[in-house]
């Protein structure tokens, strides 16, 4: 890090005289673009080449493809990222709906709470579920009072449901944001035209709203696939030694069994996997224009 | 607009509230109820103390909040500079040449944090730069997790930005130096807040890379609530989240209001 403050201090005093027409005639304008790529390349680049280097020690990828918790991790983490995104897109877009096209007093906190809400860690909700539906929780607590049985029924945190309801209630509001986005940009008309000619609410979701909410809605899912397969802090907190994603094993590997070359293979995989649909993220924003 | 009838209406609200209430509005709620008790074994929190605010704010829970407050404020101030830098220089260059500076600094974005930690533990527990066990390799990894944040928002502004002022400023004889700082700058100034607000929060609840890199001196609240809710101290974690929470929002806050005050300008 001293490095870096190092290299950033100057990025102070020497940005004055910054890229114009004028001085890209004496110093072409990729000049300037070198002190920041430098200090990407020292603190994040050349570390993430490292990783891969590590990850190639010998025997390393065949260790930990035959491995079982590998595959398992693998499985869990890419059924929890589809099920959660597909949660989060019908959830965000019902919730959305309701606040662009049946506004009702207050509607305004409630999209400006969710903006607050986008800025807390993730592991709070986990920490939030376990008073909710944890074995001593508020739901159990309820029931035990009414029926006078001595446990409740829910008993799901600790599985992956568990982190599905967190990972849902989390990531939910990212796909909100740009849908909210969208619906304002819609013509308020082509809803009354179509509801003048006589068609129903649910036709007009589908025949007029959907299809303007496409490319929003494929931005913020994909936004949201690629952070539930990122997702560490909410696994991390339920706790749960039945539930292992990649992330989790990846911190596992290295802090507790110390095995760095099968941390980076896990991480490589990881990270093909993300940066593989951030670019079709990439791709489908650019093109819906978010 | 959509529904015109009374009962539809309705039926639409009560919906919303029915989905809305649980899932966003009780987690909060019930994280700020937790924090006040200490017992939870009915339908509702009983023993309410403050007791857990009165340790959350000495020793170890006091340390740990400056401790978050310090690597936000220094992550932030880094990574803005780095990022606006980066967003300035690629907006002069030409199509190819922003696309590949763009993605560069989007990268840590799609990397999981819990990587970008691993890597950069590999990297600095090794000669030339030994970092491990320090401060400040907790602060580095979170300044490579919030500069591409700093980017996306700052180049976002700098599209939206109109080329009037400083072609007009240029043609008034102002040198780029001068461009740059009275005329790009200032105009830029809210989105700068506001960029600064977004990793201020960011590296705040940052928690996945800090748990792989933590050295035992520098502990950052996320840490300290990982720990004593792992524990078993719910109630502690509760209170620590909540202060959590409020240093967050009221960094949020007062950011906002730089910036309207900026706007005026």
């Amino acid at each position: 890090m001293a490095s870096a403050v190092r290299l950033a201090a100057p990025a102070a005093t020497d940005q004055e005289p910054g890229p114009s027409p004028r001085t890209s005639r004496s110093i072409p304008a990729w000049v300037w673009a070198l002190p920041p790529v430098a200090v990407l390349a020292l603190v994040f680049l050349y570390p993430l080449a490292l990783v891969v280097q590590e990850s190639l020690a010998p025997g390393a990828y065949a260790d930990v493809f035959a491995s079982a918790s590998f595959r398992d991790a693998l499985v869990t983490t890419v059924w929890l990222a589809v099920a959660s995104t597909a949660g989060c897109l019908v959830l965000g877009f019902a919730l959305a709906l309701v606040i662009a096209f049946v506004p009702f007093p207050g509607g305004k906190a409630v999209a400006k709470f969710i903006d607050v809400f986008l800025s807390f860690p993730s592991f709070l909700i986990t920490l939030a579920l376990l008073f909710l539906y944890g074995t001593v929780g508020m739901a159990n607590g309820v029931w035990t009072d009414v029926t006078g049985d001595a446990t409740g029924p829910f008993q799901f945190l600790t599985t992956p449901w568990g982190v599905l309801l967190a990972e849902i209630t989390y990531f939910t509001p990212f796909v909100m944001r740009p849908l909210l986005a969208a619906f304002s940009q819609l013509e308020t008309a082509q809803l009354e035209v179509a509801s003048s000619l006589g068609a129903r609410p649910l036709r007009i979701i589908r025949q007029v709203i959907l299809p303007e909410a496409l490319p929003a809605l494929a931005a913020g899912g994909s936004l949201v696939l690629v952070m539930c397969l990122n997702e560490f802090g909410i696994v991390l907190f339920t706790g749960a030694k039945g539930v292992t994603t990649l992330p989790m094993l990846v911190y596992s590997k290295a802090i507790l069994e110390s095995d760095y070359a099968a941390a980076c293979v896990v991480a490589v995989v990881n990270v093909a996997l993300s940066v593989g649909l951030y670019v079709l993220y990439r791709g489908v924003s650019r093109r819906a224009g978010a | 607009m959509l529904v015109h009838s009374r009962t539809g209406k309705w039926t639409a609200w009560a919906l919303f509230a029915l989905l809305f209430v649980p899932l966003f509005a009780l987690p909060l709620l019930v994280i700020v109820a937790a924090s006040f008790s200490t017992h939870w074994s009915g339908a509702f929190p009983s023993g309410p103390t403050t007791a857990h605010y009165t340790a959350a704010v000495r020793g170890e829970s006091l340390q740990a909040l400056t401790t978050s407050l310090v690597t936000a404020v220094t992550a932030s101030l880094v990574a803005l500079t780095i990022g606006t830098w980066a967003a300035l220089a690629s907006a002069a260059m030409g199509k190819r040449g922003r696309r590949i500076l763009d993605a560069l600094f989007m990268l840590p974005v799609a990397v999981p944090s819990v990587v970008v930690g691993l890597a950069v533990l590999v990297a600095f527990s090794q000669p030339p730069l030994l970092l491990n066990g320090t401060r400040w390799i907790v602060i580095l990894a979170h300044t490579v997790l919030v500069t591409a944040f700093a980017h996306q928002s700052v180049s976002a502004a700098i599209r939206r930005l109109d080329p009037m002022y400083e072609q007009a400023a240029a043609s008034l004889g102002a040198r780029p130096s001068y461009v740059l700082l009275r005329v790009k700058l200032p105009l830029l100034l809210p989105s700068l807040n506001a960029a600064a607000g977004l990793c201020f929060a960011l590296s705040m609840g940052e928690l996945s890379a800090t748990m792989m890199l933590y050295p035992p001196d520098w502990l950052p609240l996320p840490v300290l609530i990982f720990t004593s809710t792992d524990r078993g101290s719910l109630f502690t974690g509760s209170a620590l989240a909540v202060v959590l929470m409020t240093a967050t929002l009221l960094a949020l806050l007062a950011v906002s209001r730089i910036r309207t005050r900026a706007s005026f300008r």
